[in-house]
């Protein structure tokens, strides 16, 4: 045998069950595999895979595209017929508890899917509790779908009395990615900016060619790049329905939506109304449009995160709609008590069951295909201390599914990022088990870093917590655990934090009930928007100083949209209903606060020229290396004498260089109200000191180019003035 | 509106013209016609689409599969895409694999 004989014999190889077995209604069928799961493209056909432990019975329901009825019914039992005698003949589709069978002679492209079950107890009955509701009258969305239409265009009111609303689609995973792979860039070198992809480019002031959506996102990749972020983590991007909210802003009349997105009705569906393509109902079309966008932010150097919902669904409780997992097995994908009611940790109706071995393996197959086929290089876990509570909702010791996760070969090298708190009281952070992998959403540095921020008396020891990266909470850990934020898409915006005291979220016609109440923030005199140039320059200084706070902290910043360029959302600390100006980024903000930006944009230079601002391990505070430094010292208005009292609003500290192969970065924060002169500690022989950015220094000499700072004429000492901020390096 | 496709050679140069709607069932007939154009060793390859009314994911994929057929030293440029084709090919990112042309351009398409 030479090569290429054995060449062409492999060629000539075809699989030999690739023909149909069994025929229903002139339709070809034949076994299927159990896995994988959902719907793939085979030869000759599509393979459909579904599980359910208390199903006793289900048939594939086939749709063409938008059809009100389907074209065709399946059973994965019963009598069929003997494609090639026309012979009756028995069947059944199904190993264990999946249902399994190849449908030939479909094309992908043109049809939609779904699936009726029967199994014990009776129908389901509306607002009353069970622990099975099976219901032979629903059609539904397969779990695993890789593509949901139903929602193809943002915004457009669905037809509400669909039999099917949110129907499975197939998807060619063949996306051509040439040499792109997640990037693996270390975490302590993340800048990490949270977006909303129609919040990035709908506003009109936008100015991109398809507002809105994933390819308008791929237009303001040069501006992430320019502002200095490489990492933009997403608010959800599963398929959800906007729709869902059906009130009214009260004071406006505008309908209401959920905007945000959490509320998943499809884990491994992107969301086709976040697609320009998605009106064309082509599931692959819209999976491309995402890859695309993934693909150009990687050569841009930007990884991509996304924000992801596992602690509950769209289903809601026992009054919710019966789109997929509760027809399917509800037993096996929520929490129940044991009269059937939902558990509700999530505070949105139910919780997902994330400990059933069952509902463990989605979420890993979930994960696992957005990291393979969208390359996806990190994920921050909504509400994740659900993911740690077992059946019952009691908190485990050593959760399943986070350990899966954290040893997971395929997600070897994603980011996992837990929000480590939920609905139920479940409060984690510094204790979510992390397996020597996950990192937090550290809300404590969010409110050390706020109350300090506003000049709150007796913070200054936490404050010198939160800038080491919290060794309080991950002393075991690192301050790679710890995911740095003053704001997020839950809560005020960075200017909004400078510009009221209280929420103002009448337009969400919850009576300003929602939204959280214990903001840290301060209006700096006055109320929302005010002509008082003091007031707005103090304002702005503030905003000035809350960036050095988070760039010069050890840990992982993450910045909110439009932070850097002053974005109100006029005073709503809880905009997840609004579809408009509130959300919106208005990029006319680029020129008007051109010099917030360019100070964040600096800012986000520094800390990447700078490792000594983002090490792997804690700083000691001691002279390791024999440098006659430590590699962190902790001064005050006298070096080396820091003011600890609980009068005190003032904290220094130097990083010393050659721990770190660095400059000396010295930090200094006066949030007092009056001016203070800073002695600055002496340097080596030969090394000067050399200012980067002073907030209370007038704009352009607030901030300079690493590289450019300019030598201090006074190297002994520095005046402060009132609430700002300094930082000076020595080389 | 039928998928139709007619092709020829014209000064090195394979153009294939593609009218109609390019979808999953009709998909293959252009890669057929894209393995036939490899085999004539052209300078470049030319779709023409002024017609082509439609452009699936499989059609979509179609271009992809030309861009490896052909080669990545031949050119592949679609001339006269509709708005609506053009967009398709744009927002997903396919136009990265191909030279959009708003038409026939024999300098550079024959070059």
């Amino acid at each position: 045998m030479n090569d290429s004989t054995a060449v062409s014999d492999l060629a000539s190889l075809v699989r030999v069950d690739s023909y149909p077995t069994h025929e229903h209604e002139g339709i070809r069928l034949r076994h299927g595999t159990p896995l994988p799961f959902g719907a793939t493209i085979v030869a000759g056909g599509v393979n459909f895979s579904v599980f359910s432990h208390n199903a006793n019975y289900c048939q594939l329901v086939l749709f063409k595209k938008g059809a009100a009825k389907p074209f065709a019914e399946i059973p994965f039992r019963g009598l069929f017929t003997d494609p090639q005698t026309h012979e009756p003949l028995w069947g059944e589709f199904r190993i264990g508890d999946v249902f399994s069978m190849v449908v030939f002679d479909l094309d992908p492209e043109s049809i939609e899917y779904g699936f009726r079950m029967t199994g014990p107890g009776n129908s389901a009955t509306r607002g009353e509790p069970g622990i099975h509701r099976f219901d032979l009258t629903h059609v539904l969305m397969d779990p695993y779908t890789r593509a949901v239409s139903g929602r193809n265009v943002w915004g457009v009111a669905p037809n509400w009395q669909d039999v099917y609303p949110y129907r499975a689609g197939i998807v060619q995973n063949d996306f051509d990615w040439e040499s792109d792979r997640p990037l693996e860039i270390p975490i302590e070198k993340l800048v990490i900016y949270e977006a909303h992809v129609r919040g990035m480019t709908k506003h009109a002031s936008s100015n991109v060619r398809h507002a809105g959506t994933f390819a308008g996102l791929r237009e303001k990749i040069p501006y992430l790049k320019s502002l200095g972020v490489n990492c933009i983590e997403l608010l959800p991007i599963y398929e959800f329905d906007e729709m869902e909210n059906d009130r009214l802003n009260p004071l406006t009349g505008e309908r209401l939506y959920n905007y945000w997105g959490y509320s998943t009705v499809g884990f491994f569906a992107p969301k086709a109304g976040y697609a320009a393509v998605g009106r064309r109902g082509d599931g692959t079309m819209v999976a491309d449009e995402l890859k695309q966008l993934v693909k150009e932010l990687h050569t841009a150097g930007i990884e991509v995160m996304l924000d992801v919902v596992f602690n509950h669904t769209a289903e809601g409780n026992e009054f919710g709609p019966t789109l997929s997992f509760r027809g399917i097995d509800n037993q096996t994908y929520y929490m129940l008590t044991p009269e059937g009611y939902y558990f509700n940790f999530s505070g949105t109706g139910n919780t997902l069951n994330c400990n059933n071995p069952i509902v463990r393996n989605m979420v890993v197959d979930c994960l696992r295909y957005w990291a393979s086929e969208y390359h996806v290089d990190g994920f921050r876990f909504d509400l994740a201390a659900i993911l740690g509570r077992d059946p019952s909702g009691a908190p485990l010791s050593n959760p399943p599914l986070l350990e899966s996760l954290a040893f997971d070969p395929i997600l070897g090298k994603v980011k996992l990022i837990a929000e480590a708190w939920d609905a139920g009281g479940l409060y984690q952070v510094g204790s979510f088990p992390a397996y020597g992998r996950w990192a937090e959403w550290n809300g404590k540095f969010r409110d050390s870093v706020r109350q300090f921020l506003k000049g709150e008396p007796g913070k200054v020891g936490e404050m010198a917590l939160r800038v080491q990266g919290s060794p309080d909470l991950y002393a075991s850990r690192g301050p790679t655990a710890s995911i740095n934020f003053i704001t997020a898409h839950d809560g005020f915006t960075l200017h909004d934090m400078v510009s009221y005291n209280e929420k103002h979220n009448e337009a969400n016609g919850e009576n300003n009930n929602d939204g959280a109440n214990d903001n840290e923030s301060w209006n700096c005199g006055w109320e929302g928007p005010t002509d008082d140039t003091e007031i707005n320059a103090l304002r702005n200084r503030q905003m000035k100083n809350a960036f050095i706070m988070l760039l010069t902290s050890q840990g992982i910043p993450m910045m909110l949209m439009g932070d850097e360029v002053a974005r109100t959302q006029n005073g709503n600390n809880n905009t997840y209903c609004h579809d408009n100006e509130l959300n919106w980024m208005d990029w006319s903000l680029v020129e008007k606060n051109a010099e917030l930006l360019s100070f964040a944009s600096r800012m986000t230079k520094f800390r990447a020229a700078h490792p000594a601002l983002r090490r792997r391990d804690f700083l000691t505070g001691r002279d390791t290396l024999g440098s006659g430094y430590p590699d962190i010292s902790w001064h005050g208005p006298h070096a080396w004498h820091p003011d600890w009292s609980h009068d005190s609003r003032v904290l220094a500290w130097m990083l010393c260089g050659k721990h770190s192969k660095d400059d000396y970065v010295y930090v200094a924060l006066n949030m007092h109200w009056d001016t203070h002169i800073f002695e600055l500690p002496q340097l080596p022989d030969g090394k000067r000191w050399h200012v980067f950015a002073n907030t209370g220094a007038a704009h352009p000499n607030d901030i300079y180019e690493v590289g450019t700072e300019p030598e201090l004429p006074e190297q002994s000492h520095i005046f402060m003035g009132p609430r700002s901020t300094l930082i000076v390096v020595g080389r | 509106m039928a998928f139709n496709l007619t092709s020829d050679i014209h000064n090195g140069v394979v153009r294939i013209t593609l009218s109609g709607e390019l979808d999953a069932s009709v998909a293959g007939q252009f890669k057929t016609a894209v393995e036939q154009a490899a085999v004539a060793q052209p300078k470049s390859l030319a779709l023409l689409v002024s017609d082509l009314s439609y452009m699936s994911s499989a059609g979509l994929r179609a271009l992809v599969f030309a861009k490896q057929k052909m080669g990545a030293s031949i050119r592949i440029f679609v001339v006269g895409a509709q708005e609506t084709v053009q967009e398709t090919i744009e927002m997903t990112g396919f136009s990265h694999s191909v030279v959009m042309l708003e038409s026939y351009d024999a300098a550079q398409i024959e070059a």
